[in-house]
Parts: structure tokens; sequence; C-alpha cells
């Protein structure tokens, strides 16, 4: 450095120069600033004495205030008109948390007017804590006259507190439809995005609900209608005093389903206290009977918001209530799956129908033994008896010579292991094993000794009971498929136009008739006299139905399935695919429940309770009895 | 007095500016006025404003005893940190609105921007005084690349209001450490030469809210609307004011964010241009008594912080102003020491507390 050079008289004047020079800077930057800020007030001038009559004018003309009128939500009916969702219009007491200094204060002085129970202030609780404080919430429903008089004299003494009417939706039905028809929830920061981005957010000003799950949500479009809009002239409080004009919001539209209310009645009393699930599929149109999914939950607790306490309950629940079993629970098909891989091994030409293998009671693949249930085997066993009787033996042959690919290849086209389509939003997939499958799901080869156990429903197979039901009503409907719908069609309420959903068919099975009659003549057989037959004896009406039992735990080689010695929650599960009158079908189903062992005995005396109602109109007092015969599958 | 007494209250007080500590409570004092109108009374919104004050006031008294050289010292690590988490938010930030500007560590989010807002003007003037006696042309590029870089990666966040004042606040210290005029010049041709390409690279927001500025009715649901409520609560105020409480802008929902961004049109829609006049005065008595002290700190590295504390103050004043007056385009730059929220009302405290560090610990440095 040069400073030992410098005297210090020297450096002290090169110190002030600096600093006159900073000065002088500071300077020029504190006339910028009083310049900006004269630029600012010049401005101001303009605005507030030059400007002022026209803004003032604009101000004024503000006070007219553009208000959303929101639409009546479509309702939704069965097929013969039975109410599965409405709205009721009712009083409800409404708190502005923005407005409102200490809100337990508030609530506390309410009580002594209104009566708040405990539910009602959790459930304002978590509103609270899910929307925006100037949000006006409702802390009580449906007051009574006389509470909205009592509060009506005091009114003066809760600012931010107001009585409004609002329609309310309600679900008549509670659980028994919890699964179908959804329900609606307040509209989420979420839904807000969503709209926002689907450029729908104008049509939702105003509108407190939306539709979350089922059918509520998948047709919101319909459902919701169009917002009407009102102009009023405020007064300096805000308070509308004079309207301007209006445009009459447009009701939603409804929803008239295929479903059958009594008939899920029916299917929802037959299962009693167990789980599971049942789809009814009418063949001809794809329409859905009935869709069950056990056990349900009470959709009108989420109507004005749930409270934690319920939430809890619902959410912790073993039972699992909020699963949508019909479409969300996948299962391993079981003996189900033999009339597929037979209309397969016809398809292929892997079989005819009177080739037959002699049973030994097992299967002989690379040393391994695969069991057949019955010990000694069946003994000669063609097409027709490999289902009657439900004989692994013949189909772990089968799904050997077929091959993995074709076996795949063919279910798919039935629908297996893909989205049927239904118009309920969130159906799983479920899983059709292939070598693309395992690759992509274990990054791991196919081995052959794996598509044995395929072959009977099992192994790596999982599908939803709704895509069982489809199956087994293309099955009904000789090889012509439809998208499952529960909805028939959508009324519009002022046109009173109906726009029907799917009339007309998806695709066509690639299938030779004969063949697909050759599978269901055995389908006959196994209610007429093989697995089904104890379940459906002595109805005037013909049936065609195959049982199947799923595997929840694997057993060890040689180790025998004693129900008493498993875990309620580890035993297997009980299927049943049916369809009636066997000639002209008129109803196809596919049921599942839970940890009930045997299909035979706790699966198809729910399918015969539901025939039973359909074609003759039986409703029966009990729920459905397990059958107590021979362990059989 | 006690000698107690004045032990402690020198304790408290001793390092703090009276006119500026007066001036800035003035204008606390002012902005819980219009918070209380602006938030239609609520009394839970001022009291959370008042406890951010008390936080920022803290914070302001913290520094104001933290010597400068002190201070010089955190310079490099601070701005260090600062970019190395503008990074992470460029990889990792959370989107929140649209924009990546949060970081997570975990225990909290963090907005690394707002500490560029100290950190950059800190840093350049460390590097200043650090090479004051050679000061050459080299210097001061590398001055603007380290004020460069964190500008980028805000504006990319996109948070351009940000960028634009942290941007400002380097330059001021560029500017006041001497920058050569005929630099200057040839910077400002430059820049207006090659406003086309800035034009290019904007996001389609931001040159949605410059076409606003020119004609906001084109938009009046969208993005012009902001700007054409606070314009007419502005306007509609006239000499007076309608009072205080009483602005039908206000009070019937048409301003946007009035307790935040657009405070400043309820104040002008209650309190008309005297009142306008006055809040400038006061601005102008905060600027002026920073400017005092900055023109007689002692070192280069305390002048140069103290005029940018100055000026970035006044450039928030002059942009939130501008915006909410119509003639300056939607940038969220909150109105200083009235707008309601913590983060900027500490950094801008944090400010103060330094001008006022620089000043009482003037003597100690002389001597």
């Amino acid at each position: 450095m040069s400073e030992l050079n410098i005297t210090p008289g020297v450096e002290l004047r090169d110190a002030e120069r600096e600093l006159h020079h900073f000065r002088l800077r500071l300077g020029i930057a504190s006339t910028f600033v009083l310049v900006m800020f004269g630029l600012l007030f010049a401005r101001f001038l303009y605005l507030q004495i030059f400007m002022h009559d026209h803004y003032h004018t604009l101000a004024e003309a503000n006070r007219i205030s553009i208000l959303p009128i929101v639409p009546n939500r479509g309702i939704i009916v069965d097929r013969n008109g039975v109410v599965l969702a409405t709205n009721y219009s009712a009083y409800t007491l409404e708190i502005t948390p923005s407005k409102i200094e200490s809100l337990d204060a508030t609530i506390a002085e309410l009580e002594t007017l209104v009566e708040i129970t405990a539910r009602d202030k959790r459930r304002f609780k978590k509103l609270l804590e899910e929307s925006k404080r100037f949000e006006s919430l409702p802390i009580r429903t449906r007051l009574t006259d006389e509470e909205i008089a009592r509060f009506a004299a005091n009114r003066y003494r809760f600012p931010g507190v107001d009585v409004r009417a609002r329609l309310f939706r309600e679900y008549p039905q509670g659980e028994l439809f919890s699964h179908v028809i959804g329900h609606i929830g307040r509209v989420s920061q979420k839904d807000l995005d969503r709209l926002e981005s689907e450029e729908r957010l104008s049509n939702y000003r105003g509108t407190d609900y939306i539709g979350k799950t089922g059918l509520e949500y998948s047709y919101e479009d319909h459902l919701h209608g169009t917002t009407g809009v009102e102009q009023v002239e405020v007064d300096s409080g805000g308070r509308a005093v004079r309207s301007l004009s209006r445009t009459s919001p447009i009701s939603g539209s409804n929803l008239v389903l295929k479903l059958d209310a009594r008939l899920q009645e029916v299917v929802y009393r037959a299962f009693g206290e167990r789980r599971g699930a049942l789809v009814a599929i009418e063949p001809a149109t794809g329409g859905v009977l009935a869709f069950v999914s056990k056990p349900g939950f009470d959709p009108n607790l989420f109507v004005d918001g749930i409270d934690q306490e319920n939430w809890n309950e619902l959410n912790n629940s073993p039972d699992k209530p909020m699963v949508n079993r019909a479409m969300n629970g996948t299962y391993p098909p079981g003996s189900t799956f033999k009339p597929f891989m037979a209309l397969a091994a016809l398809f292929t030409g892997k079989r005819t129908p009177s080739q037959a293998i002699s049973d030994p009671g097992y299967y002989n693949h690379g040393g391994h033994h695969f069991r057949d249930d019955k010990v000694g085997g069946h003994g000669i066993v063609d097409m027709y008896k490999s289902i009657v009787v439900s004989c692994d033996t013949y189909y772990y042959q089968l799904a050997n010579d077929l091959g993995i690919d074709a076996i795949s290849r063919f279910m798919g086209h039935l629908g297996f292991g893909a989205r049927t389509g239904i118009d309920i939003a969130g159906e799983s997939t479920g899983v059709l094993p292939s070598r693309e499958w395992k690759m992509r799901r274990f990054k791991q080869k196919w081995y052959s000794g794996e598509t044995i156990s395929i072959g009977i429903g099992q192994g790596y197979n999982s599908y939803t009971p709704l895509q069982l039901a489809a199956a087994t009503a293309t099955l009904a409907n000789d090889g012509v498929m439809f998208r499952p719908h529960i909805v028939n069609y959508v009324e519009d309420v002022h046109k009173r136009e109906r726009t029907p959903i799917e009339p007309k068919p998806w695709r066509t099975l690639d299938v030779k008739r004969e063949h697909i009659a050759i599978v269901r003549n055995a389908l006959v057989g196994v209610n007429r006299e093989g697995t089904g037959a104890r379940a459906f004896a002595g109805t005037p009406y013909t049936h065609a139905g195959k049982t199947g039992t799923a595997q929840v735990i694997g057993m060890k080689a040689g180790e025998k399935y004693v129900e008493s010695r498993v875990a309620e929650r580890l035993r297997d599960h009980a299927l049943f695919i049916a369809y009636a009158p066997a000639d002209k079908p008129t109803i196809a189903l596919a049921v599942i429940v839970e940890n009930s062992g045997f299909g035979a005995r706790a699966a198809a005396p729910i399918a015969r309770q539901v025939f039973d109602y359909w074609l003759l109109g039986k409703e029966p007092a009990k729920p459905a009895k397990d059958e107590d015969d021979a362990p059989s599958h | 007095m006690h000698p107690a007494i004045r032990r402690v209250a020198r304790f408290f007080g001793g390092h703090l500016d009276q006119p500026l500590l007066g001036a800035v409570t003035l204008l606390m004092i002012t902005g819980l006025l219009v918070l209380y109108s602006a938030s239609n009374g609520s009394l839970a919104r001022v009291s959370s404003q008042v406890l951010n004050m008390m936080v920022a006031l803290g914070v302001m008294w913290i520094f104001a005893n933290t010597a400068p050289h002190y201070l010089m010292r955190l310079a490099v690590p601070v701005y260090v940190i600062g970019l190395t988490m503008l990074l992470g938010v460029a990889f990792f930030g959370q989107i929140v609105n649209g924009a990546r500007r949060w970081l997570d560590l975990g225990v909290t989010r963090i907005q690394p921007s707002e500490i560029m807002k100290i950190a950059v003007p800190l840093m350049l003037a460390w590097y200043f005084d650090r090479y004051e006696a050679t000061l050459r042309l080299k210097n001061y590029v590398i001055a603007a690349v380290l004020l460069v870089v964190p500008v980028f990666l805000i504006a990319r966040q996109p948070d351009l209001g940000t960028a634009v004042l942290i941007f400002a606040g380097g330059c001021y210290v560029i500017f006041l450490a001497g920058l050569s005029w005929r630099v200057i010049a040839g910077l400002a041709l430059a820049g207006a030469a090659s406003l086309p390409v800035v034009w290019s690279v904007l996001h389609d927001y931001q040159r949605q809210r410059v076409l606003t500025l020119l004609d906001p009715a084109k938009d009046p649901l969208g993005a012009g609307y902001h700007t054409i409520q606070s314009t007419i609560a502005v306007g509609s105020g006239g000499i007076a004011g309608k009072g205080w409480l009483s602005g039908s802008q206000t009070h019937l929902d048409f301003i946007p964010e009035r307790t935040t961004d657009f405070i400043f049109a309820v104040f002008s829609e209650e309190f008309g241009l005297i009142g306008n006049g006055m809040l400038l005065i006061l601005f102008l008595l905060v600027i002026a008594r920073a400017a005092a002290i900055t023109a007689n700190a002692p070192t280069l590295f305390a002048r140069l912080l103290g005029g940018a504390i100055t000026l970035t103050f006044f450039t928030y004043a002059f942009v939130n102003m501008g915006m909410v007056s119509g003639i300056l385009p939607v940038v969220g730059v909150p109105l200083p020491l009235i707008s309601y929220g913590g983060t900027s009302l500490v950094t801008i405290c944090l400010g103060f507390g330094i001008l006022m560090s620089i000043h009482t610990h003037k003597k100690l440095v002389q001597s």
C-alpha cells in the first residue's frame, strides 16, 4: 500500500475530498427523491382535484353491486323415481369470523338463544380451519321458527352473525348409496384452483358446495347449473336496497339412474353385518342395477362439513367404510375366473369341449405339485365338468398350455385389468398379470411356474368386483360389451330434454357364439348340479353362476386350510358370479363377501336373494344365511 | 432522575436515534389507523400488526446496538448463504401461487429473496470499502456482477417486485461509490436500446401488467381491476378525503388486497390530498434524517450502506404509491411501515437499526 509514503496531511485532504464527492452524490440522489415525490404529488393533484368529479362519479357508480344467484342443484332419483339426493331449504345461523372479536364469547352468547350442540361446535371449528375468515360459516342449520324469532329480536347484539336461507343437500337413503351417489362438500382451495384452470370459476361465484365423490363429483357439470346475476344498488353499508336487473339462474339437470333403490336395499340387507361388494348389471344395456360396497357411511355427515370425531371414526375404522370396494377393492377372482379361462381355451383352439383329462388331484409342473382341492381328484374331467365341479387340475394344465401371453391378451379383451369406464370417477384398474406388467412392477422376468395358478384365478390376478360383473354381463350378453353406467339419462329441467348415457354397445367380443354357449351351458350346470346347486335349490326361474374363493394368505405345500385356525381378517374371500334367467338374462352380477370362506356358502345365497327380488319381487326378511354344505369352491 | 433509571434509559435508548425513531413511530401509528379501517374494524388484525411492530422495533434495537464493524464481518457470509439459498430455491423451491419463492428448511419455510434485500447492499458496501483506496472500473464491474446474479435469480422465480427493489438498492450503492458519469451515461443509452430484449424475457403475466398499466380498461375484471379500482379510490378521495372509516370503495370491498399492497388506496380515499401530502412529508422526514446520518457517516462502508438503506426505503414508498395511483405497474411491493405484514416491517426496521448504529457508534470509531 502506498499509504506509508503519503504524509498525514495529504491523506486527510484526500479523505475530505472523498467525503465531499460522496455528499455531492448523496445530494444528487436526494434531489432525485424530491423530484419523484413531486411527481407523485402531481399525480395526486391530478387525480384528486382535476379528475375528482370523474372519479367521484365512478365511486358512486360502484355502489351498484353485482351479486351471483346460486342455481338449484339437480336432484338424483333411481329408475322408479325414488329420491336419492335432493335439496331442502332451511334457515341457518351463520358467523363471519373476520367481523367478530371473540368467537368463543359470541358462540357462548348465541347458545342462550339457540341450541348449539357439541357436534355443531366441532363442525364449525373444522370449517373455520378450512375457510377464509371473511366467509360466512354456518354454526347451526335447520333453525326452528321460534329460534329465528328469538335471534331476530336480539340481532343488534351480534354484529357479524346472520340468519340466512340456504339450500342444503340431503341424501334420504343415508348410507345405502354412499359409494354411488357420493356427496358434496364445501368448495376447497383445490377445487377453486381446478375450476380456475378449467375457466369455470365464474359459474361458481356464490356457490359454497361442490361434488366431492361419486356421481355428485362425476356429474358435477350437469348437476350444478348456471349461476344467475342480480345487479343491486347498495347503501353505504353495502346492504342491497334495490334490485336493478336480474338474470335468473338455470337449475342443474336431474339425474335418473339405472339403479333400483329397492334392489340396492335388498342387497344391503342380504349382506347383513358382513363386508364386501356387489355389482349387478343389466346385460343388454350395461346399466348398473345395484352397486353396493359394505360397510357404507352416512353421506349426510359431509354435507355441511363433517366434524373431527366422525371423520376420525370413519377414517380409522378397520372396516374401512370409506373405501369403495366395488370399484377400488381389488381381489383375486378365484374360481370365478375359470369360465373365462374356458372361453379363452375355445377361442384359441387349445381345447375342445369334449377333450378330457384324468385328474389325479394335482398338477405337476417342474417337480412342483399344484394341488386340487379334492384329494384324489375328480376323475375324468371335460370342459363342462371342469366348470361344474370347479376342477383346479384342468385349469392348471390349461393355463400352462395357453401360456401367460395368450391369457393376458384374451382377458384384456374381456376388460380385466382395465377401467370399465363406469360413470363414477376414480375406478381402480386392478392387475392383469403379463410379462410386461411384471417387468414394470418387479423388474423381473416371468416364470412359467407363475402361469399355473393364474389359471384358477389366483397368483397375481387382482380385479375389482365391477370388472368381474362387467365380464359376467358380457358373457350373459353373448359377447356384446357395454360400458357399465349408473345414470340412465340426464334430464334438463328447463327444456325437458333427456340425454341418455351410453345407449350404444361399446364393442363386441371377437368370440364365436357357440363357444359362449358352451361356457354358458356349463354355468347353468353349476347352479343345477354343481357348487352353486345348494343355494339355488327350488327356484322357479333359470339361472347360471360360478362360485369362487379368493385366498387372503398363501398355504404352504401340504398344509391344509382350516378356517377355524385362521384369524378372521385373514380368512378367504367368498365370490360368486351369476346371471338370470339363463337363456335371456336381465341381470348379471358379481358378489364378494370378505373373509367368509367358500363362495358357495356365503356369496351364492346373496345372489339368490337378489334374483328372487329382481325376477319374482320377493323381498327377503332376513340377511342371506351361509349355506352349511361341504367345503367346495 | 434517579441514576439507576438513567442507566436503564441509556441501556435501552442509548443507541436509538430519536428523530428517526419518532418519524418511524408516527408512520406506524398512521399505519395502524388505516389498517383498522381497511380491515373493517378488525381488532384482531390490528393487534397482530402491533405484535409485528414490536418484533420489528426489537430487531431495530438489536441492530442499533450492534457496531458497524460487526456487520462488516457478516457481509460475505450472509451474502454467500443468501445466494446459496436462492440457488436452492431455483432447484428445490416450493411453488406457491405459480412462483418458486419459498425454501423448505424442514423446520420452517423461508423466502431467501427477503434476506438478499439486506445482504446485497451489505456485500457491495463491504466490497467497495475493502478496495476503497484503489477503486477502478474493474471493481465496479465486479460489484455489478455481485448485484446482477441474485437479482436475476429472484426475477426468475418470478418475483419482479423484490428483484426491482434489490436491483435499485445495489445501483444506489454503485452510484454513491462514485461510478463515473461517463459510464452512467453509456449505461443509460445501452439500457434504452436493450428494452426490446428485456421485453422478450419477461413472463406473460409481467408483460400483462405493463400492458395493463398503459390501458387498464383492456382487462377490467382481470389484471386491470386492481389499478382501476385503486385509482377510483384515490381520485374520489378529493382534497379532504371521505373521512376515516368512511371510504365507500374500501368498505364495499372494491379494493383488492386493501390491508397489504393496496392499503395506500384506503388511506388516500379516506384522507384525501391533504392526507397524502402529510404522508409524503412524513416519508420525507424519515428520508431526510436517514440521509443526514448517511452524510455524516465515518467510513465508506457506513456511508454506502446507509445510503442504500435510505434510498431503498424511498424506492419502496415511491413504487407502492406509484402503483396504487396508476403510474407504475402492479408489482408486489408493500407501503413501508403502513402495509399489513411482518416481513417487510422487520426488514425495514432492521435497516433503520443499522442507520442508528452508524450514527451512535460514530464517536467510538473516531476516537
